[in-house]
């Protein structure tokens, strides 16, 4: 009974959390284009700082930090505890399989913004374009997957001896 | 027997096959160059005369790369997006403009109690780690492998965020140019953005940087970027001088040497939009990157968050059931 509570809070927990993660990241990434000041956004009192390249760059890598810690999190806690209880829907293939093209590309740019790491032009437009469409792309998917209330796991049918199931 | 061959080996097969295949064209793409060999310049500023010569050349050798703008520009919106046209204003020198990419700043200072009146030419900096290429949204801005960054006029929106990310604030914006006119050119960019791009095409077919050919004192000495920084630092010594743009940013292929100090100086120059300060500059990359390295270790932090569940839970099962039994 403890237990279950503890997990039930724990479960909206993550999910809180990984929604204020998604939002931070996609408002410091959409602020690494210079728009919200041309558009007024950054006019709005407590906005300011998404005119503030410096500042949304280092937000970005801190939410960029800490979704990267929250997925191994999710993922080691998947294979350790929830893997025989929970099952992957397509959509869940879907957004894990956009997560982890938006980490790499992320990484790889991040990796790029360190002194003396060159990349070929071509390849970093191409990081540049795939990172924003893979974010675009993210957003959209989460957006029509709650709509739809599509959700990202799905609880395993146990079939035991005992269920009219396993008789029939 | 005949092996058959199930649609998970093929799959697998097929998968690995393309990342063996994927593996080399993606390395040659990225590259870790050596800082120490960038192409760095040296400029006495004792020795400059403020004949102008430079910027007299840089013009000439980049008329070809100057802007040519469509004219009327697009209307922008909203109305606060300025519109920047220096193409009725090619003959202004004293300052950066996209048709002006080196200009003479000048200085009337003391030493040893004389007046003196000094000539220092600034353009671009090429810091060692750019910002304006590192946080170029588009990569437009990028730099290349012996350190020179540059700007490509052919993808560059002229967003003008490597000017405000600039400690120098030294990239200067044309309306009417580059690729946003064949998007939505009242919506989004608005030209594009220009500088110094250290003759990179002269230096590619191994010929110097106009303004360096051209000087007849010989303020500049370009080479690698150890060797320029031993060079400042015997010239400062030999002539009790100060060093600037070594530190300045994380560091820069750009070393002034300077017979007062740069506060002096600073102080002495006009400074302002187009017209670069030489304040002492930060590293303005550092604690991103900082934060970076530490993303290596956020892995780490999410198997073990995920461990500690787990072990919790197990305790938690654990004295759930001594409850019961009890």
């Amino acid at each position: 009974m403890k237990q279950n509570k503890f997990h039930i809070g724990q479960k909206s927990l993550v999910k809180y959390i990984y929604r204020i993660i998604i939002f931070m990241l996609a408002l410091s990434g959409f602020a690494q284009m210079p728009v919200f000041k041309r558009y007024y956004i950054a006019d709005i009192p407590g906005l300011g700082w998404l005119a503030k390249f410096y500042v949304t760059h280092y937000i970005h890598y801190l939410f960029g930090l800490i979704f990267i810690a929250f997925i191994v999190y999710i993922i080691t806690d998947f294979f350790l505890i929830s893997r025989k209880k929970y099952k992957l829907t397509a959509s869940g293939y879907i957004r894990a399989a956009i997560i982890a093209g938006l980490i790499t590309s992320g990484t790889i740019l991040v990796v790029k913004n360190f002194p003396g790491y060159h990349y070929s032009p071509a390849f970093i437009v191409a990081m540049d374009l795939i990172h924003l469409g893979l974010g675009c792309v993210f957003l959209a998917t989460g957006l029509t997957c709650m709509i739809l209330k599509l959700r990202i796991i799905s609880r395993l049918v146990v079939v035991n001896s005992c269920s009219p199931l396993a008789r029939s | 027997m005949k092996k058959k061959i199930s649609r998970r080996l093929f799959l697998k097969a097929g998968a690995a096959t393309a990342c063996t295949l994927a593996v080399p064209n993606i390395a040659p793409a990225v590259s870790k160059s050596d800082i120490h060999n960038q192409l760095s310049t040296l400029i006495d500023i004792s020795k400059c005369i403020g004949c102008g010569a430079c910027v007299e050349a840089c013009s000439e050798v980049n008329l070809k790369k100057y802007p040519a703008p469509r004219k009327p520009f697009p209307k922008m919106y909203p109305k606060r997006v300025p519109v920047m046209d220096w193409s009725d204003k090619r003959d202004v020198t004293d300052r950066l403009t996209p048709y002006n990419w080196l200009f003479i700043q000048s200085a009337t200072v003391e030493k040893n109690g004389e007046e003196i009146e000094l000539t220092i030419p600034r353009r671009c900096m090429h810091c060692v780690n750019p910002p304006c290429v590192k946080l170029c949204p588009w990569g437009a801005a990028r730099q290349l492998e012996n350190g020179i960054s540059r700007i490509d006029p052919d993808i560059c929106l002229g967003g003008s965020k490597c000017k405000s990310v600039c400690p120098w604030k030294i990239p200067e914006r044309q309306t009417g140019v580059g690729l946003y006119l064949d998007f939505l050119p009242s919506l989004g960019g608005n030209g594009v953005m220009y500088k110094c791009d250290r003759c990179y095409d002269r230096i590619a077919d191994g010929k110097l940087p106009a303004c360096i050919e051209v000087c007849p004192e010989n303020v500049q000495t370009i080479g690698p970027r150890d060797e320029i920084i031993k060079q400042a630092h015997t010239l400062a010594k030999e002539t009790n001088g100060y060093i600037y743009g070594e530190k300045e940013n994380g560091g820069t292929n750009t070393i002034y040497v300077s017979p007062v100090p740069f506060e002096e100086l600073n102080r002495a120059i006009e400074k302002g939009k187009g017209k670069p300060h030489l304040n002492p500059v930060k590293n303005v990359m550092a604690n991103a990157n900082n934060l970076g390295t530490a993303m290596l270790i956020a892995p780490v932090a999410g198997v073990v968050a995920a461990v500690g569940k787990m072990y919790s839970m197990a305790k938690t099962e654990k004295e759930d059931a001594s409850d019961e039994t009890e």
